[in-house]
């Protein structure tokens, strides 16, 4: 069997075991959009929350991942079966590209779900709030598609590369956050105190993720006046850390776990 | 290529990737593991201190020794997870100085968990590790049928099972995934006297179909009466094997 069919294999196992233990959807995405809420509270001042908004996004997410993290190789540690597939000999590789694709999934969906906690809670704070909710009011208006890709940026933006934007730096965040997160997923799960050693690990070295991603996303909805094509260069980071987290983390994930 | 088969009456499932690692072994005797000498090391303390076994296909060997005797470390060597430091050790014809990570998909190794996905089915389960070799469905629906997990059991959460039955569980898991040495550490530990006895129907079962077993247990009056030898491991090396006087079910019986 060839590595993408078992990485597929593996993916399609952990989305399963999601869909029927639903930790997702009944504590992960509560988990995130408390945390949304909290910094709303805590942060009560409007040029506040404007300028660290895309920050607060991420930051979601990244807390989100730990458990995220911590869920997905629960299963594997539960009744051993990590140790099984390596005592089966099976790909390690395919093991750390199956496992990041699945977290990768489930990231991808809870990053729509931030960014429209985003829009809602700290609407008055970003343009896209605003033509959302006038998206929802007064839907008959205008075309609603030309509303939201409009709101998702600042006046003098063009809303389709900004959206652009948007989608591609979610999605190379996402792979980057995914391929760090299965790889220190998979080297704390051998340890005891995974719990805590998980974030001590992880939070260092997504750091460029956070700080790219929150840059591209400013940029991608206009905060403090950044313009779009400022958000290329943060996206080209994202995807150099997403390409070499990737590749390094298949090589890596095979001795880490063995041995 | 010679290579002994197990007796056409077996449900095992047939595959070419069976046969190849069939061939591997010595034509010429039914000799599966062929351990001489060897030593392996845990940390720095030499957990195995030169152990010289030689295991024939379908024996049921019962591992006996006490607590910290090396029992689990020739289980877990004979599965290709250690390093040979010194000596010359091959299971299934795959050199283990060399080849330990190739043999792993040709064994299976059964320890105090069972390997086993606790939020899905029996059958997807089975499914899972079957799908890691190509199995196909019907040699996964063989592999449910022949542990007795297949019926009303096969869309039970794992999690819902008795221990017995996620003991069988893993077994059709190593049935769908092809192993063809079943090493197991303490399987009776946590089951009932019918979960003891289903298992030892297993075994036997699995012998006849062909596999070889090695059962590590401190149960030994049970598991004596299914081994057809014992094996007794004392400060890393064996200190005494002897035939009993069970019937070797397997094909080189």
């Amino acid at each position: 069997m060839s590595t993408w069919a078992l990485a597929r294999l593996i993916a399609a196992k952990d989305l399963r075991v999601e869909r029927r233990s639903k930790i997702v959807t009944n504590q992960v995405l509560p988990f995130a959009g408390i945390t949304m809420v909290s910094f709303a509270f805590v942060l009560d001042k409007q040029n506040v929350i404007d300028t660290v908004a895309p920050g607060l996004i991420w930051l979601a997410t990244m807390f989100s991942l730990l458990i995220l993290v911590q869920r997905s190789f629960g299963i594997e540690t539960d009744d051993g079966a990590l140790d099984a597939m390596r005592v089966a000999g099976v790909d390690a590789g395919a093991i750390f590209l199956g496992k990041a694709l699945a977290l990768a999934v489930q990231l991808l969906v809870l990053e729509v779900m931030l960014f429209v906690a985003a829009i809602i809670f700290y609407g008055e704070s970003i343009q896209s709030g605003r033509a959302v909710l006038a998206f929802f009011n007064e839907p008959t208006d205008v075309n609603g598609v030309e509303v939201v890709l409009a709101g998702l940026t600042s006046p003098g933006q063009s809303p389709i590369f900004a959206t652009v934007l948007l989608v591609t730096t979610m999605i190379s965040a996402t792979c980057g956050l995914a391929a760090v997160g299965t790889l220190y997923g998979g080297l704390a799960a051998g340890f005891k105190g995974s719990e805590t050693l998980l974030p001590l690990l992880t939070i260092p070295a997504v750091a460029p993720v956070l700080i790219g991603a929150t840059k591209a996303v400013e940029s991608a909805v206009g905060t403090s006046g950044a313009a779009v094509s400022e958000g290329w260069q943060w996206v080209s980071l994202l995807a150099v850390f997403a390409v070499a987290a990737g590749v390094g983390g298949a090589l890596a994930f095979g001795p880490l776990i063995d041995d | 290529m010679d290579a002994p088969q197990p007796p056409s009456s077996m449900s095992l499932p047939q595959t070419s990737r069976v046969d190849d690692a069939a061939s591997r072994a010595d034509p010429r005797s039914n000799q599966v593991i062929v351990l001489d000498d060897v030593v392996a090391v845990l940390g720095q303390f030499p957990a195995l201190a030169g152990v010289t076994l030689t295991v024939e296909r379908g024996e049921i060997v019962l591992l006996k020794g006490p607590n910290g005797a090396g029992k689990t470390t020739l289980l877990r060597l004979c599965a290709g997870l250690l390093r040979v430091e010194r000596g010359a050790a091959t299971v299934l014809g795959f050199d283990l100085a060399t080849q330990r990570h190739e043999l792993r998909s040709h064994v299976g190794l059964l320890g105090h968990q069972n390997g086993l996905y606790l939020d899905m089915d029996v059958r997807e389960n089975v499914q899972f590790w079957g799908r890691t070799v190509g199995a196909s469905d019907t040699e996964i629906d063989q592999a449910m049928v022949r542990m007795g997990v297949a019926g009303r059991l096969a869309d039970v959460p794992v999690r819902k099972l008795s221990a017995g039955q996620k003991r069988r569980t893993a077994l059709a898991c190593l049935v769908a995934r092809r192993a063809q040495v079943w090493l197991l550490d303490e399987p009776h530990a946590g089951l009932d006297a019918i979960g003891r006895d289903e298992l030892d129907a297993t075994l036997v079962e699995a012998s006849q179909a062909g596999a070889t077993i090695i059962v590590a247990s401190h149960e030994l009056e049970r598991a004596g009466n299914l081994a057809t030898r014992i094996v007794e491991v004392i400060g890393g090396q064996v200190h005494d094997t002897r035939a009993t006087t069970a019937k070797a079910p397997g094909p080189s019986s």
